[in-house]
Order: C-alpha cells, then structure tokens, then sequence
C-alpha cells in the first residue's frame, strides 16, 4: 500500500488536533457540547488512520486485534455504566491512558540515545505510573472497595520523600545509562508515589483529584510526543494538560479548596480527621404523611438533592414529587450544589436523565439569597454540601467550602439513610437543630412514600 | 522538528488550552473532564507506531497491551462522554447524535474485523 507524504501526515494530524480544540471548545457550553464531543471523536478516528498510512508498520494484524478488543471492552462498560458510577469509569479510563503512555514510553528507551529525549521518557514514564496509580485509588475509593477517609500511616510523609528522591536518582540514572533495569525500577517508584499520592486524600476531595491525574496523564502524553517525535501527541497532550490544570482549578474553588491543600492537607494531621462515632444525640423523626403535609401547604419548597438520591436511583421519584407539588400550586425548585453527587456537575446530569427541566436547577450563588424565603428545604440523601460547619467552625476539614444555606429556610426535612455522616465523615450540627425534622430510609423508598401521600392530600 | 519549534507548539498549546476552557460552567465540569480524558486517549497513535515498529516477541505483546489500553480509553471516553452529554440534550433529539459517538467505536472496532487478509483494504475504505 502507498504511504502518505510527511507532508501530508502532518496536515492531516494538524486537522485531528484542531478538532480536539474544538471539541474543549464546544464542550464547555451546553448547546455545543454534544457536537464539540463528536467532533473529538471524528479528529482521533482521523489520526488513528492516518497513522496506519503514515510509515510502514509491522504487525497490522495483530494491532487490529488489539484495537477491536479495546472497543470490544470499553464500549459495553462505556454504554452500560450507572449514571452514578461514571466518576469511577471516568478514573479508570484515565488511569489506563496513563498506563499506555508509560509503556510506550518505556519501548522507546532502546531507540534513543538523545539526553534530552531520554528525559522526556522518563517524564512520561513517571507521570504515566503516578497517573495509572493514582487512578486506580480513585476508583477504589469511590466504589468503597477502600476506605473514602484519609488513610495515612506514621511517617509517611518520609516515605513520600524517600520515593521520590528514589524517582529522581532512577530518572537520572535512566538518562545517563539508558538503562531497562533503572528504567522498571522508576516505573515502580513511580507506581508507589501514585499510591502515596492518592492515598491521603479525603473521599470528598476525590473528583478534583481525578481531574488532577488527568491532566497528568495529559503532560505524560506530549512528553510521549517529544518522545516519538509526534506533534499531534505533543499538541493533544499539551491542551488536555492546560486544560485539565485549569479545570482542577476551577473545580477546587467551587469547593473552596486548594489543590496543594487536598494534596498536602493530610499530612499536616489533624486537620482532615473527622468523626466516624454514630452520633447519638437526639433528633426528630418524621412520617411520610407528616412531610406530605409540610409539602403540599408550603408555598416554597426548594430541594437539595445528594449523592443518597443518586446511589438509590430516585431521581425520576424526586422529579415526579416535584410535578406533583407544582400541579398544587407549590413553587419547587432544585438547588444544585457544584459538587453535588460524586463529580462537579454530576447531579446535573442524573436530574437531566429524569426530565427535571432546565429553568427550575437553580446554582448555588442564585438560590442561597433565597433560602430565607423558603418554606421547607427538602434535602435528600445530601449531607456535607448543606453542613453549616463549612462556615461555622475553622477546626472542620470542609470549613471553607460553599454550601448551601438551607438553615436559613423556615423547615428543614431531611430525607436519610441513617445517621451515618456524610462521604467528609464529619457530622452535621443542622440534624439537631429544632426546626429539622428527619425522615429516615432509603431515599427513592421514602421520595415514593411521601409521593404517595402527597397525592392524598 | 527542532527544540525551538517544538517548545513554540507547547506554549501556544497551553494558552489555547487554558484560554477554550476557562469561562466553563460548573455544570459541564464532568462531561469536560471525560472528553478531555478521551482526547489524551489518541496516546493510541503512539502505542500503534511502537507496536508497528516491534520485532522483539516481548516489545510486541507489551506494545499490544498499550494499544488496547489505549483504545478502552480513547474509546470508552468518548462514548461515556456522549452519554452524559444525551442526558443534557432533552428528550426529543436523543437519539441521533448517540449514534454518531457509535458509529466512531464500531468505525475503530470495526477495522479489526476484516482481519482475513483484507484488513489493510478495510483500513484503506475507511480512511477515504
């Protein structure tokens, strides 16, 4: 078969990597999003052919193999995935890109004797290890196959010094001699660093440090392209790096962190330490019917969904509680907190997948002033994002972030699972306030319960 | 290609990085975050040229396991992105630009099938 010209291979990737700058581009609004997201795809389905007729490559067969199984394992996963487990496949996905690009990295060692470009193998080595590590920690988290609290051992911050000087003197090793030996040695030190990384980091501060690793796995990848003389791999790389830096930024403030503070924080001890004890102080519970009632009289009920609305899948519940208390007369609204269920953004999804309209998800800054006005603020399943001990006590591992003022409102009902305390494991002052009542159970179990007698009113 | 040139593509990728996505709404913070993931999936086109240059059983079969790698997240990414974002669209239009993110997987899955001898025909039919 013909090959292309350089020329023409550098054309063709330069319009791959124009579509990617689309598709940021159009995913960061909502009317585009859907299109900038197709239009990502359509420039890596041009950069994967054209690579084929780029040089003459050994083995197409077996390549093709390899390509159809990745498919044949990503896209069930990819179409079949609970709404609410996307953070977790999100991760891996992540994760397994930074796997690839170490391992390629790791190929290439033999075929360069450059100082320079020996370097950014080890760069991608590293990156790529503490990136598939990391992420494989997230994920861990996030399903609860390990503990979501901060894990951390004495003297682990040495630990984390000993590795990464380790890394340091491996990597150097690895540029002076070109070593397989060293260079195996700083894949796993690079591995450990990713474990340390993570490890430390509090369950609610997960998804900012998804996005952390996936901009690392993006600077992994334009090292790659440094490595292997590619600049669609530079480029793609380069932009999902930046971006993924400015993302975790963004996503860190809407929480009211910093990212060296997630990273750090835990180390400095104490500080993200919270409360594991039931607490057994006592609380007011409520029935079905008395919540119905609070409901269907109210003239303002705002709800402030959570990740307990999203594990028992009641969001098409909630929605139909909503229709019902409007077709009353109620005025309902959703207050939407940044990181309300697993991900910023992600309640935002599972409430579009019930048909929840557009015009009543109301963000924070807009619904906060109007939380004084409000006659019940129903929270279901939420916990940590309407805690007041964010603004209240300097000593709270979430002191800082933004919530959601629902003390303000008149009534607060919540809808919980158990005392237990939310995914930050510290515990919420508003349960005990007198003017909280609480209905306990399963969220979408009790949403129907209260439905059900809503409409018997 | 040169240092100097090399380094220019950086930094004005950084800024087209930062500049595209900086007025985001914290709304689209997920669906940005997976379609940035899928995109640095293309690491795809570095495991294939690896792949395709191995002569050594061992670099093979690992080169091979950094394409599937690569492709569950080049792949997967781009799919589970379209999800989210079909959840976003509505109602009405759901359908049709689902099958666009489909079309892309069973595109590149679909290059492994007509692997009795044709599958550089196959390749050829779908690049033109």
């Amino acid at each position: 078969m013909s090959l292309l010209t350089p020329e023409w291979t550098a054309l063709l990737y330069l319009a791959a990597a124009v579509c990617f700058i689309l598709a940021l581009k159009g995913l960061s609004s909502p009317r585009t999003a859907r299109r900038g997201n197709a239009i990502g795809a359509a420039g890596a389905l041009l950069a994967v052919v054209t690579v084929f007729f780029s040089a003459r490559l050994e083995n197409i067969p077996l390549i093709l193999v390899a390509i159809a199984v990745g498919s044949a394992i990503a896209v069930p996963v990819a179409r079949r995935v609970q709404m609410t487990q996307m953070p977790q496949l999100v991760a891996l996905f992540n994760g397994v890109g930074g796997g690839a690009a170490a391992l390629v990295a790791v190929l290439e060692l033999g075929h360069n004797e450059d100082p320079w470009v020996r370097l950014a193998v080890v760069f991608t080595m590293l990156v790529g290890a503490v990136s598939f590590a990391g992420s494989a920690v997230t994920v861990g988290k996030l399903q609860e196959l390990i503990s979501t609290r901060p894990l951390l051992f004495p003297g682990m911050p040495w630990v984390m010094g000993a590795v990464l000087l380790g890394a340091v003197i491996s990597g150097g090793l690895v540029v002076l001699t070109g070593s397989l030996g060293f260079s195996l040695a700083l894949l796993g030190l690079g591995l450990a660093a990713g474990l340390l990384l993570v490890l430390p980091v509090g369950g609610a501060d997960v998804p900012i440090v998804i996005s952390l690793l996936n901009a690392f796995t993006g600077l992994a990848v334009a090292a790659s392209g440094v490595v292997l003389g590619n600049v669609l791999l530079l480029v793609a790389g380069t932009l999902v790096g930046a971006s993924g830096t400015i993302l975790t930024k963004v996503m860190a403030s809407a929480m009211g962190r910093g990212v060296a503070g997630i990273l750090f924080g835990a180390f400095k001890g104490g500080s993200t330490a919270g409360s594991t004890a039931l607490s057994d102080r006592p609380v007011r519970c409520s029935s079905p019917e008395d919540v119905a009632v609070q409901l269907g009289y109210a003239q303002r009920v705002v709800i402030v969904p959570g990740y307990g609305l999203a594990v028992a899948q009641g969001q098409h519940t909630v929605a139909e509680l909503a229709t019902a208390l409007a077709a009353r007369g109620v005025e309902v609204v959703f207050a939407i907190h940044p990181v309300a269920g697993r991900m910023p953004g992600h309640m935002n999804v599972l409430l579009a997948e019930a048909n929840v309209p557009y015009e009543s998800l109301r963000e924070l800054a807009e619904v906060n002033p109007e939380f004084a006005n409000t006659d019940i603020a129903l929270v279901v399943g939420a916990n940590d994002v309407v805690n007041p001990a964010a603004k209240s006590s300097p000593g709270s591992p979430i002191y800082g972030m933004p919530i959601l003022e629902v003390v303000q409102a008149q009534q607060v009902v919540f809808l919980k699972r158990s005392m237990r305390p939310g995914f930050a494991g510290i515990e919420n002052e508003l349960l005990h306030d007198p003017k909280t009542t609480l209905l306990f159970g399963d969220a979408k179990d009790s949403l129907a319960r209260v439905l059900g007698a809503v409409k018997a009113l | 290609m040169g240092p100097v040139a090399l380094l220019t593509v950086v930094v004005l990728a950084v800024f087209v990085g930062f500049e595209v996505v900086s007025k985001v709404t914290s709304k689209l913070h997920t669906p940005l975050m997976s379609g940035a993931n899928a995109i640095h999936g293309i690491i795809l086109v570095g495991a294939i040229i690896v792949a395709g240059q191995a002569s050594d059983p061992w670099v093979l079969g690992i080169a091979l396991l950094a394409v599937v790698l690569a492709t569950v997240n080049l792949v997967g990414g781009f799919v589970v992105t379209d999800r989210m974002l079909e959840m976003f669209s509505g109602h009405k239009r759901a359908r049709t630009p689902a099958s666009t993110g489909a079309a892309t997987a069973g595109g590149t899955a679909g290059t492994g099938h007509p692997g009795d001898g044709g599958s550089g025909g196959g390749v050829a039919g779908e690049g033109r």
